[in-house]
């Protein structure tokens, strides 16, 4: 069967001994970083990324899903131990994670988690391998208006799922777009909004933007109140789940990886909803309702494996179609483009090696997850101990050298302060940067796309409406935009994210 | 009711601020037609979106419950964005090894906890490992120590 020589071909490219390394290293630089509270999986990815630069494009990309993977476990350590999620995904772990760990029991939450999302991790990893090919193949058959459609649709999605005001996320949207289309114009070779400045001539350094917008902006935040954190005193108790975790375990985590699979395949991630979605339906489902809250195994369980799903399969679009679900999505396209590699459809079929060689190290990652960090959990909880003013000018040191070893471009370190400052002015004004990342990543495409499209729809803008597909997916989009903008669903979603705040 | 929620105005004066300049800037480049859309055609309906809904935001600022200023990390922001700036100046005029050092330095005196002895160490720690990592290990093509020092005389 093709899926098994496909499979195969990728074990055998991510299993060769340099590129298993590259995954080591992703998972443990990406924990490192996850576990340090306050940065989220997206900061640590933006902050890492320079330094796989240097790398082959597999390598590369294996080492960014390696960190990605790290850094959400570290966040879900941080969740159960000190309950401080590093990001949203993670916001429901804590809530029966960090109780447990108040019974003494921190080390059984722990490992409950790490299974969860490894059984999660393996599931999902099977569901990219079974559907990615197939939906590679409707997607070559997309023309410009097709994709045009389908990226509004992403970006209006990513908008629902966003934290706070949707009209601030839709103008975070804009702006990201805007700043997307800066440097030279791909058709006539202007140069557009660069001031006169050659350095932005080939369009604003994606990594300096990410790595101001999350990385720098969040250092200034943690900045503002300097407050010890407490971390728990108390042993980690048993690292083995008893029988009766583990019975208790089974089923909230095979609901949880279904939910999450279905649910990270949605733009816009995905996975935070079906965290929150896994906990609701478990409590409902459960026995002793009123265990949730107070440290029950199926409140651990369930959201984190669904968690772990949905960031599995929000692969799915980014390999079959180049659509990014979420920001680490839009970093792992960005980190493509630098590689030389247009992310889309047609990556599984010129490069197989590459394609399948990243699904497969996810399976690796995830087994290195669980094999390395249940018996390092020590040291990850020696170094959340670290105080915060130790870490700041060691982030910020390699934060410099590795946005300037891209380019070797001094612009590229003005350019880091320049979107810092504003990251960080726009997070006091609670607008999320989410939005305006994917807006910058899709921002050249969008445009592309649809001169692509008025050109071949010889002017006629009806040319999206009468081709069925972008019809559909556009009815799509009014439809996600008009159900979002309805007050009564703004209540509820409100109330939604101030849970996991 | 009746108050002003004074975020929501500010990011929505902001939109509206930076929509007008990209808007304006789009002025200066080729419309085209919607057939052929210039260079100036995109950009433009973008900016006149974020007026929009810059617009709209400041609208919706009025009738929203206040909501309390949070202090700034204005001592942060001096130290941590100066740090990047700091390292860009320096890199190729002092070199690596001392640019970088002054980096950590600089960024360690955003938070009020260091006491400047273990600032020092720390940023000595950091330069060392740095140039080890990125300069030994990874081969960076980073001159080390650069013309200014010469010319000084060290």
């Amino acid at each position: 069967m093709d899926l098994f020589s496909n499979l195969a071909l990728g074990f055998a490219t991510a299993a060769s001994p340099e590129n298993l390394l590259f995954c080591l290293i992703g998972v443990i630089l990406g924990t490192l970083i996850g576990v340090l509270p306050g940065i989220g999986a997206t900061a640590t990815i933006a902050m890492l990324l320079p330094i796989t630069f240097q790398l082959e494009p597999v390598s590369s990309l294996i080492m960014l899903a390696g960190i990605y993977y790290g850094a959400q476990y570290g966040g879900s350590t941080t969740a159960i131990l000190i309950n401080m999620p590093g990001e949203s995904s993670s916001a429901v772990t804590a809530i029966d994670g960090y109780q447990l760990a108040r019974q003494g029991k921190a080390g059984t939450a722990l490992a409950v988690a790490a299974l969860g999302s490894f059984f999660a991790g393996t599931v999902a990893t099977v569901l990219v391998a079974v559907f990615a090919p197939p939906l590679t193949v409707i997607a070559l058959k997309f023309g410009a208006a097709e994709y045009f459609a389908l990226m509004l649709l992403g970006l209006v999605s990513a908008i629902a799922l966003a934290h706070g005001s949707i009209l601030k996320a839709l103008a975070m949207v804009v702006l990201g777009l805007l700043l997307g289309v800066v440097g030279t114009d791909i058709y006539t070779g202007t140069p557009r909004f660069t001031f006169g400045i050659t350095a932005f001539a080939d369009g604003l350094s994606f990594v300096a933007l990410a790595v101001g917008l999350f990385g720098i902006a969040e250092i200034l935040r943690n900045l503002e109140g300097e407050q010890d954190r407490t971390i728990l005193g108390a042993k980690l108790g048993s690292l083995f789940p008893s029988k009766a975790d583990l019975k208790a375990m089974v089923a909230p985590m095979l609901r949880g990886t279904a939910l999450g699979s279905a649910f990270g395949i949605l733009p816009g991630g995905g996975a935070v909803l079906a965290s929150f979605a896994s906990y609701t339906m478990e409590k409902r489902l459960s026995d002793h309702p009123e265990e949730f809250g107070k440290g029950a195994i199926a409140g651990v369980a369930g959201p984190e494996s669904a968690n772990n799903a949905g960031a599995q399969t929000s692969f799915i679009p980014l390999l079959t179609l180049g659509i990014p679900a979420n920001p680490v999505m839009a970093l792992m396209v960005g980190a493509m483009i630098i590689q030389g590699i247009v992310p889309g459809p047609n990556v599984a079929t010129d490069q197989p090696a590459l394609f399948w060689g990243i699904i497969a190290s996810m399976w690796i990652g995830n087994l290195m997850l669980i094999v390395l960090n249940l018996p390092l959990i020590g040291v990850w909880v020696k170094l959340l101990k670290v105080p915060y003013h130790l870490l700041f000018p060691i982030i910020m040191a390699f934060c410099s050298i590795g946005v300037y070893s891209v380019n070797s471009n001094v612009y590229d370190l003005y350019a880091v302060a320049g979107f810092g400052l504003l990251g960080y002015i726009l997070l006091k004004l609670r607008c999320e940067p989410a939005p305006l990342l994917l807006g910058f990543v899709l921002g050249p495409l969008l445009e592309e796309n649809l001169r692509r499209a008025m050109i071949l729809g010889r002017g006629d803008p009806t040319v999206f409406l009468t081709r069925p597909i972008s019809a559909t997916l556009l009815a799509l989009t009014v439809i996600v935009l008009v159900v979002v903008l309805m007050p009564s669903v703004g209540k509820k979603r409100a109330e939604v994210f101030t849970e996991s705040d | 009711m009746g108050s002003i929620n004074r975020a929501d105005l500010a990011a929505g004066l902001v939109f509206v601020i930076i929509g007008a300049v990209f808007g304006l800037t789009s002025l200066g480049l080729d419309m085209g037609s919607t057939l052929r859309m210039g260079p100036g055609y995109f950009p433009m309906l973008l900016s006149v979106l974020l007026v929009l809904l810059g617009g709209a935001i400041c609208f919706n600022s009025f009738r929203q419950m206040h909501i309390a200023v949070e202090p700034y990390a204005w001592r942060g922001m001096v130290f941590i964005l100066g740090a990047p700036v700091f390292f860009g100046l320096t890199v190729r005029g002092l070199g690596f090894v001392p640019s970088i050092f002054l980096t950590t330095l600089l960024a360690a005196f955003a938070g009020l906890k260091l006491r400047p002895l273990q600032a020092v160490l720390l940023a000595v720690a950091v330069t060392l490992f740095c140039t080890l990592v990125f300069s030994v290990a990874l081969g960076l093509p980073f001159r080390r120590f650069g013309p200014w020092l010469s010319v000084v005389g060290v």
